[in-house]
């Protein structure tokens, strides 16, 4: 597979923070990439140099195998860039708003038509952007960078400062995004977004990647544990002690919880007994990845 | 150009629902042509005022002709009164008292106005001695036709709008350049329009056209409220005044776009504009003629680019001369634009 973004080295100081330790970034053509960190990790100044809005200090980056800083006009009309800010002309419609950015590309305007269904916007489009809610000036801000049907697309936290329901409608436009093909970089500082969406995740933290795999590589690659969850009438505790596979059994609050590294013949065992009253079972998250990467808890 | 059209329109829609800048770009400057252009409205009309006692043969039997051409320079009220109309020119409320007796017609004058009394002195001499000439049955060997350097119809408006016109556009141009590069760098739009493949001069360019259509409407906005209301008469080569308005523009937007640069906030470029543009209005005359002003402001005056536009405006549109008077102001307004433009590309910044 042919990797669309390749970074070599790439570092950026800002006086004595280093704030891109040199990072190497590979990410094949169709993945859904994320870049997840912590506020403050690297992951803005990372993308922005991929995106060839900021020059590094040492090494360079690459898409499509040519190098985007100085600006390339030539790479360009590939990459779409939605930012954080919402970017927009002042005092224009959701549909003026497209139709310029459609121009810039020199794309045809039946584009706009498809984006606003894309995004859900069909009702918005004479409406200014100055009286969009936020999850909506979001979803238009992924809209105009759409416009021009790249084929990488960049999104910078593109479900900050959204209630749930609205990052929930946006999930959806993302995997959208990334079904038709497209090869999609995230950063995000939410743990379960990045579980959800991403292929692909790098941990960074302090300017350097710290690993880089597929969400459920990361977690079982710890080993952990499984927690098993059963409400107390389901089972006695001492029984469940005794199950194959299980390491051990706690009751509290109502609640008994069992560790097991192998949960197949502990589920089994339960089915057969017809104890899966209040069942749950959870797995390690990449918060436990961060933590054991970084011996530090993981804040956002 | 690509991206041109599209970024024109962006900005001229956005522009055009600003009520803000219409009033600030159009309304303020019009404000102040309707306050002066009331205020001295019959400031250039300057009758003298004369009283004449009983019947002044020489002036009551004038021929038509030559009543009218009285009438446009003397206000004349008549009395039978002479006591109370030497009086009267004694205070200083009427210039001057005439009356006839006989052959000898006998003006009565105050020597506490000197200028006005031999201004009316002077007039009446011409209309006696035509009298003469015209008694005498002789058509007149030599006449004097003199006319003003200036339009007939001299008045404050002639002065007054066109200062307030290049004012108007220094200022538009100016804002328009600063406030939407401070604004756009803030919000990200400008990275934004980076990231799409057009040229920077595509950005430039598309600006300069709001800002030009933005000084041409502020020019018809001014003539045709200063035609309408205050009687502005625009000599041969006023259409002199679009290409001098078009070189003022690039060079106020270079200005600007120098503001912008340097500043982090709207707020601080709106600050540093205010803080250029107002006093160079008032050294370069938009406010208050400079013809009698002292020589050394008329100096600075002629090294400020609105001075050079004032100039210019003058020239071309109330003072007569020809289109070729236009020529050396945007010339040098050009030269403004492009050492401003080269300090502009100089300092532009995409990011903070």
């Amino acid at each position: 597979m042919t990797n669309v973004i390749e970074t070599r080295g790439l570092v950026k100081r800002y006086g004595d923070l280093t704030a891109v330790d040199h990072v190497d970034i590979s990410v094949p053509q169709g993945t859904f990439f994320g870049l997840l960190g912590p506020n403050g990790a690297g992951k803005t100044t990372t993308l922005e140099i991929i995106e060839g809005i900021r020059q590094p200090d040492e090494g360079e980056a690459l898409i499509f195998g040519e190098k985007v800083w100085p600006r390339n006009r030539a790479l360009l009309p590939r990459i779409g860039v939605q930012l954080q800010a919402s970017a927009f002309f002042e005092r224009l419609t959701v549909e003026e708003q497209l139709r310029c950015f459609a121009e810039l590309y020199g794309v045809p305007l039946a584009r706009i038509d498809a984006m606003l269904d894309m995004v859900g916007l069909q009702e918005k489009r004479t409406v200014r952007t100055e009286d969009l809610s936020g999850g909506q000036k979001q979803r238009l801000s992924i809209a105009c960078s759409l416009i021009h049907d790249p084929e990488v697309v960049f999104l910078d936290e593109p479900t900050a400062a959204l209630d749930p329901q609205a990052r929930r409608n946006l999930w959806d436009v993302l995997r959208a995004i990334n079904a038709e093909g497209r090869t999609v970089i995230l950063t995000t500082h939410y743990m379960d977004e990045a579980e959800i969406l991403c292929d692909q995740i790098a941990i960074i933290d302090r300017g350097k990647i710290l690993t880089t795999d597929s969400p459920r590589n990361l977690i079982t690659g710890l080993g952990a544990a499984y927690r098993i969850l059963l409400s107390e009438d389901a089972l006695a505790e001492a029984e469940a002690e005794r199950l194959p596979g299980v390491e051990s059994a706690a009751l509290s609050n109502g609640t008994l919880a069992l560790t097991t590294y192998d949960p197949s013949p502990v589920l089994t065992a339960l089915a057969e007994r017809d104890a899966l009253q209040g069942l749950q079972v959870t797995s390690a998250t990449l918060e436990d990845v961060f933590l054991t990467l970084t011996g530090r808890e993981y804040r956002a | 150009m690509n991206g041109f059209g599209a970024l024109a329109r962006a900005q001229w829609v956005g522009f055009w629902r600003d009520k803000q800048n219409w009033f600030w770009l159009m309304a303020f400057p019009l404000m102040f042509l309707v306050l002066f252009g009331f205020l001295f409205r019959d400031a250039g009309a300057s009758k003298s005022t004369l009283t004449q006692i009983g019947s002044v043969a020489v002036i009551d039997q004038l021929p038509a002709e030559a009543k009218a051409q009285f009438n446009d320079l003397f206000e004349v009220t008549k009395t039978t009164d002479a006591a109370a109309a030497l009086e009267e020119v004694r205070k200083g409320d009427i210039d001057a008292a005439v009356e006839q007796r006989g052959n000898e017609v006998i003006l009565h004058y105050s020597q506490a106005d000197q200028v006005t009394a031999a201004t009316v002195r002077g007039t009446l001499s011409a209309f006696v001695d035509g009298a003469n000439v015209a008694v005498s049955g002789q058509p007149p060997t030599f006449t004097l036709d003199a006319t003003a350097v200036e339009d007939e119809s001299l008045k404050p408006i002639q002065f007054i709008a066109p200062g307030l016109l290049g004012w108007a556009v220094a200022m538009g141009a100016t804002f328009n350049a600063a406030m939407p590069f401070v604004t756009w760098r803030t919000n990200k739009l400008l990275r934004r329009i980076r990231l799409a493949p057009i040229r920077t001069e595509a950005l430039v360019a598309s600006r300069l056209l709001v800002s030009v259509a933005v000084a041409l409407i502020q020019m018809v906005v001014f003539l045709a409220v200063g035609v309408t209301l205050f009687d502005l008469q625009l000599s041969g080569s006023w259409w002199m005044a679009i290409p001098l308005l078009l070189c003022a523009t690039l060079a106020f937007m270079a200005i600007g776009l120098i503001a912008g640069a340097v500043s982090k906030t709207a707020e601080a470029a709106s600050g540093i504009v205010n803080v250029i543009i107002l006093p160079m209005a008032f050294l370069s005359g938009s406010f208050i003629p400079l013809d009698q002003a002292p020589s050394w402001l008329q100096s600075i005056s002629r090294v400020l680019p609105l001075g050079q536009l004032n100039e210019g405006l003058l020239d071309t549109m109330v003072r007569g001369e020809g289109p070729s008077s236009a020529l050396l102001p945007m010339a040098i307004l050009l030269g403004f634009a492009l050492v401003f433009g080269l300090i502009a590309a100089r300092l532009f910044r995409w990011e903070d």
